[in-house]
């Protein structure tokens, strides 16, 4: 396809990192990362904690200065206009820093202010995202008095209070229970259906997966691998994985016996993991060797997959 | 509370690039902030008003009234700078009381926005650069100082202590030391990585000294040499002896009303250009 083409065809940056690196000291916390963020595209960072992951964000939020490389965000550059580009910018932190001293609609109040928006049109806006957000009945109490997940849903009704161009979030549900976290999924699925940029960092595979149409894993400050999640997992992983336990001590010794089996073996503290386009032929012929495993489950590859192969450890740790 | 899943609720949608000007926030972040600042000072209204006025009414009573009767009665009603100790005295807990007001609003909530809440970070996220978060606190800090400047002065209105007239002068004095007591003190705040007890080796090593050598219930000069010191680097000796001046007319040399501005005023300039660079640098990591 000619260059002009595919101009056309692709929306615009929205962020553009070129070589962006961050060094604190002689620490490299960001090593010379090259992505692009298009227009409406959900973007995952996925790594460990101490992946960079956490920089990279702060550095796109405008609040901390590359010290190597190029960033364009919104046309602009965060190290000489982060006012410009943060007033169109939305960030849930990893940490909620709502007032404590001020009521849920308080909180919203002010922080649409320090965007020079009206009183008025606040007052709107206010109650559409605690509709948004289910907290109408909670719109008189102060945030102290809240849940975990209640705070989470009030800091990114927080971070939309300005119609951000990208929403940045930044583990949205570490911490959450299973069904806190299904909601702000659903939340963010609605958001990004109606085009809104998401970045999202994360520890957890499944919420990359439902997520992000891309993601870029990250581990020491580098890019180890980037795509869909589909893709990553059928570069990097096979269709499916047998996993056998055979007791936390003999695992080692087990997997010995193992080797030929299946495409690849990882052998965790657990468990082994045995990497293969059909799993239940595996398990045959591990049975056929005479070993018999204290459990056995056959899956699709996942992303932890991807990650344990890339990186040689698991996301959570 | 019950989550409904699958609430159909979306927001309306015209988008950051058309709904904010960063303008409005480059140009006036620091108010944005200053509001935010009073509209949590509201929710402390009944302590606020609680310190202003009852403070004072204690003081003048205890100090004022208690002692000022007994200074008066042995040296005369005119024994201290040809006035009453009641008057001699109003200047110096007028300075108190604006240095006190600023203090508050510039410690506690600094160490609560950088380690506890982190709402500077919040603030931060949006187009309020570091700079513009140190001057709204200031604003803020400055809008508490007058108001309970201002209390006070109503009740030494009350007791005789002041004039109609000298309440302008007075007020500008003592926010002006409480202005650059604040500067420096937010500064400081803003290096304190958690509260290990700073805030308290300050009010009694730094604050108690200042208000009791700062020549607030006699003159500096009753003092011993090496106590004079105290005074001379503290806003509150600066402010009272400025407000002595500028209120009753108690003599003074002219180079010294110059000295006392603007060792107020320098200690604002180094406190705010230093707090700058370290909400600056702080909010960056």
């Amino acid at each position: 396809m000619p260059k002009e083409a595919v101009k056309k065809v692709l929306p615009e940056a929205m962020i553009t990192a070129t070589e962006l690196t961050k060094k604190y000291g002689d620490f490299v916390a960001v090593d010379g990362v090259n992505f692009t963020v298009r227009r409406g595209e959900s973007f995952g960072l996925l790594g460990p904690n101490g992946a960079g992951k956490s920089t990279t964000m702060k550095m796109i939020a405008a609040t901390s200065q590359r010290t190597g490389g190029d960033l364009v965000i919104l046309g602009k550059d965060p190290n000489t206009q982060g006012p410009e580009i943060r007033a169109h910018l939305g960030v849930v932190p990893q940490q909620d820093n709502l007032d404590r001293e001020l009521k849920v609609w308080e909180n919203l109040m002010v922080y649409g202010r320090y965007f020079g928006l009206s009183r008025k049109w606040l007052k709107g806006k206010i109650e559409e995202l605690l509709e948004f957000a289910q907290l109408v009945e909670k719109r008189n109490n102060k945030t102290e008095e809240l849940s975990g997940g209640m705070k989470r849903r009030l800091t990114i009704a927080r971070g939309l209070i300005n119609e951000p161009e990208i929403l940045l979030l930044d583990e949205p549900t570490t911490g959450l229970d299973p069904q806190a976290r299904h909601i702000l999924w659903d939340r963010l699925f609605r958001l990004k259906e109606q085009g809104v940029t998401l970045v999202i960092t994360t520890h957890y595979m499944d919420e990359a997966e439902q997520l992000c149409d891309r993601l870029m894993v990250m581990d020491k400050g580098k890019i180890m691998a980037e795509g869909s999640p589909a893709e990553l997992i059928k570069k990097y992983s096979s269709k499916e994985v047998l996993e056998v336990r055979f007791g936390s001590e003999n695992n080692i010794v087990v997997a010995e016996k193992l080797k030929g089996i299946g495409e690849r073996l990882e052998v965790l503290p657990d468990r082994i993991l045995v990497y293969a386009q059909s799993g239940e032929k595996c398990l045959e012929q591990i049975v056929k060797l005479g070993l018999e495993p204290v459990t056995s489950l056959v899956r699709r590859s996942s992303l932890e997959d991807v990650f344990l192969r890339l990186t040689g450890r698991t996301l959570v740790e | 509370m019950s989550l409904d899943v699958r609430s159909e609720t979306k927001v309306n949608w015209v988008g950051a690039a058309k709904l904010v000007d960063p303008q409005v926030s480059i140009r006036f972040g620091a108010l944005f902030v200053a509001e935010n600042r009073i509209r949590n000072m509201i929710k402390w209204w009944a302590s606020i008003l609680a310190f202003g006025i009852g403070n004072p009414s204690l003081y003048l009573l205890s100090i004022g009234i208690g002692v000022g009767t007994l200074v008066d009665s042995s040296l005369g009603p005119d024994a201290i700078d040809g006035v009453s100790y009641l008057t001699f005295l109003a200047p110096a807990l007028l300075a108190t009381a604006g240095i006190q007001g600023a203090m508050d609003e510039v410690t506690w909530p600094t160490l609560e926005g950088f380690v506890w809440d982190r709402t500077f970070f919040s603030m931060n996220s949006t187009a309020i650069t570091g700079k513009q978060i140190v001057d709204g606190i200031m604003l803020a800090a400055m809008a508490r100082c007058v108001i309970q400047v201002f209390m006070y002065e109503l009740c030494l209105l009350a007791f005789g202590a002041i004039t109609w007239e000298s309440i302008p002068i007075l007020l500008l004095v003592s926010t002006t030391a409480g202005f650059g007591f604040a500067a420096i003190m937010l500064g400081l705040s803003a290096s304190i990585k958690d509260d290990d007890g700073m805030f308290a080796l300050i009010g009694r090593f730094v604050i108690t000294p200042m208000f009791m050598f700062s020549g607030t219930f006699y003159p500096i000069t009753s003092m011993p040499i090496y106590l004079q010191w105290i005074g001379w680097i503290s806003p509150q000796w600066h402010a009272t002896n400025l407000g002595r001046a500028m209120s009753y007319g108690m003599p003074i040399e002219s180079w010294l009303l110059y000295v006392h501005w603007g060792l107020m005023l320098v200690m604002a300039v180094i406190g705010i250009t230093w707090s700058h660079r370290i909400f600056v640098k702080r909010l960056a990591k």
